[in-house]
C-alpha cells in the first residue's frame, strides 16, 4: 500500500484575463487526496469548488488559465501538459462527472454508442468486448434490462437512470480518480440518495478516489472521509469529515454548521451568516472572511492566514495561530 | 409518425392554396381573364364564348374553383408576351433552371460546410479571419454584381469561360440537359458559381456559428473529460449536432436558390424560368407570373416537406413512434 | 477624474463604447459610411457635375476612360459614360438615390415590425398566431420574389407610372419583405416582459398598455432591433439595387446604383468596364461598411460575448 497521495494540489492559482484586469479565481488551492479516498468540497456558489474540480483534469474555460501553483497526479506533474497530454489522463486516470446528466449526454448517439466509443478510446477490446463491458457496466450501476437498453438513446431515460449511465461513463476505463462536479444537484430529493451511494460503492470496489464537489453538507457527511471548505477562492478549512463537522475550527464552517436547521430544535429564524461572499474583484485584504467575522480581530485584516494545524484538521484562521492559542 | 406527415401534408396544402388563391386574384382582378385564356388575337366570338362559358357572374368562390382545376392541370392561359401557352413556356424553361440551382446547390454545400467547420475549429487564427472577412464580402455584395465581376475576369479579360446561354444541349424526351456536353459544362460554370456564392457564404456562416455553440455544450465537456479524440468529438459529436438545425435552414434557403435564379439568368441569358419570369414583370404578363408563383411555390413546399422528413430521420428525439420508457 | 462628463465620453467609457474602441475595422467602417452618408446627403454640393442636367453634358467627352489611363482627363476622375456624364457625380448621385430608398424601406419596415411585433405579443390569443403565420409564410419566400411580384402587380396597376408612384412602389415592395423580422423579434420580447410581475401589477392598477410598452418593453427590444435595421439597411440598398438593376425598380429617369451598373454593363464587352465598375464599387462599399458595423454592434450588444 504506497503512502504517497494520488493527487497532490499546491497553491493552485487560476487567474481570468477580463477587461477589467485579471481576476484571480483561485488563490493559492492546496490539497490532497490520497488513493481510493473521498474528498469533498464545499462551499457557497462562486466559491471556487468546480474551478478546482476543472483545472485539475485541464479543462479550464479560456479565458481562465492556470498561472502557478502545481498538480501532482501518482507524482507526476500534470498541470503544465500539453492538451495531448492531458487527453491521455482524461477519462483513463482521472474521470469526471458534471452536474445535469441530461446535458452531458449527446442526444443523437445511443448511450451504448457513447460508452463503446469511451471503452475503445481507452482499451484495447473489440466491438463485441466493448459492448460486453459496456452492459456490464449498466448492470453494475443498476439500470435494468442492460442488454436492451443499451440500445436507448438518453432522451429516452428519466434524469436519476440518466445519472446512473454518467457514471458508468466515466469510470468506462477504470480512472484511479473522479472528479463530481454537484452530481446530485439536478436530481430529485428521493434519487439523490440512491445515486451518491451509487457512486460511492462503484468507486470503493474499484479503489478509486473521489472528489465530490457540492454544496450539500448532508451528502458530504455521508459520504466523504475528508472534507475541504472552500470560500473566495481558498480553503478555508481541511480536515476528516466528523472532526470539521461536529468540531468545526473555521468561524465560516461554524457559522456553515449552524446555519443547518436541526430537526429536534424549534427554531424562529434561520440562523445565518451575515453579508455574503465577496466579488472576485474585492476581496478584502488580510482573511478574505474577515469583514463577516464574529471573531475577527487586527491580524486578520493586515494578514492573509496560512492553513494551521487545529486538532486533527487544518483552518485558515489566526485563532488557530500557536501564538494566540497558548 | 403517420400523424406527422399527415399534418405535414395539410400544412403544405394549406400553403398551396393560399399562393394559388394569390394567384388567382392577380389572374382575374389585374387584367382581363379571359383575353389571359385565350390571348390576345382571339376573335370577339371566342371571347364571347368563353365569357359565358366561364360564367364571370359566377360566385367567387366558384370561379376560384375554376382556377384551381386549371392550375393543378398546369393550365393558366396564353402569355401576353409570347402569345404561346404558358404552360408550354415553363416546361421549356424549367429543365434550365433546376440543373443551374442544383449544381449551385451542390456546390454552396461542398464548400460552404467545410469552410465553416474549420473556421470554428480554428477560430481566431489568421486564416480564419481572412475566412469571414471573405465571407462578409460575398453577402456584401449582391448576386449581379458578382456575376458581372465573373463575366470581367474570366469573358472579358481572360476569354476561358463563356457568358450567356446554356451552350449544346441534349434533348432527352422531355427534358433538355446542358450536362453532357463540354461546351453546356462550361457555359454552367459562372452562373452556378455566381448563384452559389450567396449561399455558400451563409452557409458557412451558420455552419461556424452553430457549431461554436455546440463546442461550448455539456456534452462535449464531458466527451472530452472522458478522453475521447479530437476526431470524435469534433466530427462525431460536434458535427453531427451542428449539422441537424443547419440542415433545415439550409434545406430552405436551398429552396430560395429558385428565385435567386432570376437574377443570375438575367445577368448570363440563361434560358430559365427565371429570366421569363423577369420578362413577364417587366411586360406585366400576368398568365406568366401567375404560372411561376404557383410553380415555385410548390418547389419550396415540397422541399420543406422532404427537409421535414429528413430532421424526423436524423434526430431520434422527435420519433414519436417509438415508446417512451421510464 | 476630473474631466467634465458630457454624453459623449459617457458613451465612449461605456461597454458599446469600449468595444468600438478596440475594433479598428468597425471604427474604419463607421468612417467610411459616414462619409458615403455625408456625400449622398450632400450631393449637389459635393459632386463636381450634375448628371441629370442635360445641358452640361458634353457628347464629344462620351466614353473617357478614368483619368489615370490613356485617354482620360482630369476633368472626368472616374471617365464618362456614353452620353458624357462623369462617372463620378453619377456615382455619387446614384448612391444618394440608393441610400434614400434604402434609408426609407428600413424606417419603414421598422415601425411596421415594432408595431405588430409589440401588438400581437401584448394582446396574445389570435391575433398573435395569426401574426406569426404570416410572419412564417412571408418568411419562407425570398424576398427577392416577393418584391418583384409587388413590383409587377405595380406595373400591371399604374401602366404609366410618374416617378413617385414607382418610387412609391419601390419602397413598398422593399418595406413589405423587411417587417417580419421586426415583428417577430419585438414579440418574442414583448411576450417576455409582458408575463413578468411588474408589468401585471401595472395593469392591474390601470396604468395604459401602451405606456407600459414605451416604458418598459420597448427599452429591451432596442438592442436587437438596433442590430437588425443596420443589416437591413445594407439588405435594402442591395435589394433595390438588384431591382433596379433587372430594369424594375427606381424609373430611369433618377438612376440608383444599379441602374448605372445595368446601363454600364452593355459596355463591359467593348471594353469600357468603368462605367460599371465604379458604381458597383461604390454598392460593395456601402453594403460591406455596413454589414460591417452590423456586426459589430451585434457583437457589442451580446451580453454573452462581453
Amino acid at each position: 500500500m504506497t503512502h504517497m497521495n494520488l493527487l497532490e494540489v499546491n497553491n493552485l492559482v487560476v487567474e481570468f484575463a477580463t477587461r477589467r484586469g485579471l481576476l484571480r479565481a483561485l488563490d493559492g488551492v492546496s490539497l490532497t487526496i490520497a488513493p481510493g479516498e473521498i474528498l469533498g468540497v464545499v462551499g457557497e456558489s462562486g466559491a471556487g469548488k468546480s474551478l478546482t474540480g476543472a483545472a485539475i483534469i485541464g479543462l479550464l474555460d479560456p479565458p481562465g488559465r492556470i498561472t502557478s501553483g502545481e498538480i501532482h497526479l501518482a507524482g507526476e506533474r500534470i498541470d503544465q501538459y500539453s492538451e495531448d497530454q492531458l487527453r491521455g489522463i482524461r477519462g483513463r486516470r482521472i474521470g469526471a462527472i458534471f452536474q445535469d446528466p441530461l446535458a452531458s449526454l449527446d442526444p443523437l448517439y445511443s448511450i451504448g454508442h457513447q460508452l463503446i466509443e469511451t471503452i475503445r478510446t481507452h482499451l484495447p477490446l473489440t466491438a463485441g468486448q466493448a459492448r460486453q463491458r459496456a452492459i456490464e457496466l449498466l448492470e453494475e450501476t443498476g439500470i435494468p434490462a442492460a442488454a436492451e437498453r443499451i440500445n436507448h438513446y438518453p432522451h429516452q431515460f428519466s434524469g436519476g437512470m440518466r445519472q446512473r449511465v454518467v457514471i458508468a461513463l466515466a469510470l468506462a476505463a477504470e480512472p484511479q480518480l473522479v472528479i463530481a462536479d454537484e452530481p446530485t444537484t439536478a436530481l430529485d430529493v428521493s434519487i439523490q440518495a440512491q445515486v451518491i451511494g451509487l457512486l460511492k460503492r462503484i468507486c470503493q470496489d474499484r479503489g478509486a478516489a473521489v472528489m465530490l464537489i457540492t454544496h450539500d453538507m448532508g451528502v458530504i457527511a455521508e459520504t466523504c472521509d475528508r472534507v475541504a471548505v472552500m470560500y473566495a477562492g481558498r480553503i478555508v478549512e481541511i480536515g476528516p469529515v466528523q472532526q470539521v463537522i461536529h468540531s468545526p475550527a473555521h468561524p465560516y464552517t461554524v457559522g456553515l454548521m449552524a446555519s443547518i436547521p436541526d430537526l429536534e430544535t424549534d427554531l424562529e429564524r434561520l440562523a445565518q451568516i451575515d453579508g455574503a461572499m465577496p466579488r472576485l474583484d474585492a476581496i478584502p485584504p488580510g482573511c478574505a472572511f474577515h469583514p463577516r467575522c464574529p471573531r475577527a480581530f487586527e491580524r486578520c485584516r493586515l494578514e492573509r492566514p496560512e492553513l494551521l494545524d487545529a486538532n486533527t484538521s487544518r483552518a485558515a484562521c489566526w485563532l488557530h495561530a500557536p501564538e494566540h492559542v497558548a | 409518425m403517420p400523424i406527422f406527415l399527415l399534418n405535414r401534408l395539410l400544412q403544405a396544402s394549406g400553403v398551396l392554396v393560399s399562393v394559388a388563391f394569390l394567384a388567382f386574384l392577380l389572374f382575374q382582378y389585374v387584367g382581363d381573364p379571359v383575353i389571359f385564356l385565350l390571348g390576345q388575337d382571339a376573335t370577339p366570338q371566342q371571347i364571347r364564348e368563353l365569357r359565358s362559358a366561364l360564367g364571370l357572374d359566377q360566385s367567387f368562390l366558384v370561379q376560384f374553383q375554376h382556377f384551381l382545376g386549371n392550375a393543378i392541370q398546369g393550365e393558366f392561359g396564353i402569355s401576353l408576351r409570347q402569345g404561346t401557352k404558358v404552360s408550354k413556356l415553363i416546361a421549356e424553361r424549367l429543365p434550365a433552371t433546376l440543373e443551374l440551382a442544383t449544381i449551385a446547390a451542390l456546390l454552396a454545400l461542398a464548400a460552404g460546410i467545410p469552410m465553416g467547420v474549420y473556421a470554428a475549429l480554428r477560430a481566431g487564427r489568421f486564416s480564419t479571419q481572412v475566412l469571414m472577412t471573405i465571407s462578409l464580402l460575398g453577402v456584401s455584395l449582391p448576386t449581379f454584381l458578382i456575376g458581372i465581376l465573373l463575366i470581367l475576369l474570366f469573358s472579358v479579360n481572360l476569354g476561358w469561360l463563356p457568358s450567356f446561354g446554356r451552350g449544346d444541349t441534349l434533348q432527352l424526351g422531355w427534358w433538355s440537359t446542358g450536362l453532357l456536353s463540354v461546351a453546356g459544362w462550361k457555359h454552367i460554370v459562372l452562373p452556378a458559381t455566381t448563384l452559389a456564392i450567396f449561399q455558400l457564404t451563409l452557409i458557412m456562416r451558420l455552419v461556424r456559428a452553430e457549431m461554436l455553440e455546440v463546442l461550448r455544450t455539456d456534452y462535449i465537456r464531458f466527451a472530452r473529460a472522458r478522453g475521447l479524440s479530437n476526431r470524435a468529438i469534433h466530427f462525431g459529436h460536434a458535427l453531427r449536432n451542428t449539422l441537424v438545425p443547419v440542415m433545415t435552414i439550409t434545406g430552405l434557403q436551398l429552396g430560395g436558390l429558385i428565385a435567386f435564379a432570376i437574377i443570375t439568368e438575367t445577368v448570363f441569358q440563361w434560358p430559365g424560368m427565371g429570366l421569363l419570369f423577369i420578362q413577364a414583370v417587366s411586360f406585366a404578363d400576368i398568365p406568366v407570373m401567375a404560372a411561376y408563383l404557383c410553380l415555385v411555390s410548390l418547389i419550396f413546399v415540397t422541399i420543406n416537406l422532404i427537409v421535414d422528413l429528413l430532421y424526423v430521420l436524423v434526430d431520434p428525439r422527435i420519433r414519436i413512434d417509438r415508446p417512451r420508457k421510464a | 477624474m476630473s474631466q467634465p462628463s458630457n454624453p459623449i465620453t459617457r458613451w465612449l467609457d461605456s461597454d458599446v463604447g469600449y468595444s468600438l474602441r478596440n475594433s479598428p475595422v468597425a471604427m474604419a467602417a463607421a468612417v467610411v459610411a459616414f462619409v458615403c452618408l455625408f456625400c449622398a446627403v450632400f450631393a449637389g454640393w459635393v459632386a463636381p457635375q450634375d448628371p441629370f442636367d442635360l445641358a452640361t453634358l458634353e457628347l464629344a467627352d462620351a466614353r473617357q476612360p478614368p483619368s489615370w489611363l490613356e485617354g482620360g482627363s482630369p476633368k472626368y476622375w472616374l471617365g464618362t459614360d456614353d452620353q458624357g456624364r462623369d462617372i463620378l457625380s453619377a456615382v455619387i448621385h446614384g448612391a444618394r438615390i440608393s441610400l434614400i430608398v434604402g434609408l426609407t424601406s428600413v424606417a419603414l419596415s421598422l415601425l411596421i415590425g415594432v408595431a405588430l411585433g409589440l401588438l400581437a405579443g401584448f394582446l396574445g390569443g389570435w391575433v398573435d398566431a395569426l401574426l406569426m403565420r404570416l410572419c412564417d409564410v412571408m418568411l419562407s419566400f425570398p424576398a427577392i420574389l416577393v418584391a418583384l411580384l409587388i413590383a409587377g402587380v405595380g406595373r400591371a396597376l399604374f401602366p404609366n407610372a410618374h416617378t413617385p408612384v414607382a418610387f412609391g412602389v419601390l419602397i413598398v415592395s422593399i418595406t413589405l419583405t423587411g417587417w417580419v423580422q421586426y415583428a417577430r423579434t419585438v414579440r418574442g420580447s414583448t411576450l417576455v416582459e409582458r408575463d413578468k410581475e411588474y408589468v401585471q401589477a401595472a395593469r392591474l392598477i390601470g396604468v395604459s398598455p401602451l405606456r407600459i410598452l414605451r416604458r418598459h418593453v420597448l427599452p429591451n427590444v432596442l438592442g436587437p432591433v438596433l442590430v437588425l435595421a443596420t443589416i437591413q439597411v445594407a439588405t435594402a440598398i442591395l435589394t433595390e439595387a438588384t431591382l433596379s438593376f433587372l430594369g424594375v425598380g427606381v424609373p430611369p429617369t433618377s438612376p440608383s446604383l444599379g441602374t448605372l451598373i445595368r446601363v454600364g454593363n452593355d459596355y463591359l464587352f467593348s471594353g469600357e468596364w468603368w462605367i460599371t465598375v465604379f458604381p458597383g464599387a461604390m454598392l460593395i462599399i456601402i453594403a460591406l461598411s455596413i454589414n460591417l458595423l452590423g456586426d459589430w454592434l451585434r457583437d457589442a450588444l451580446n451580453p454573452r460575448l462581453r
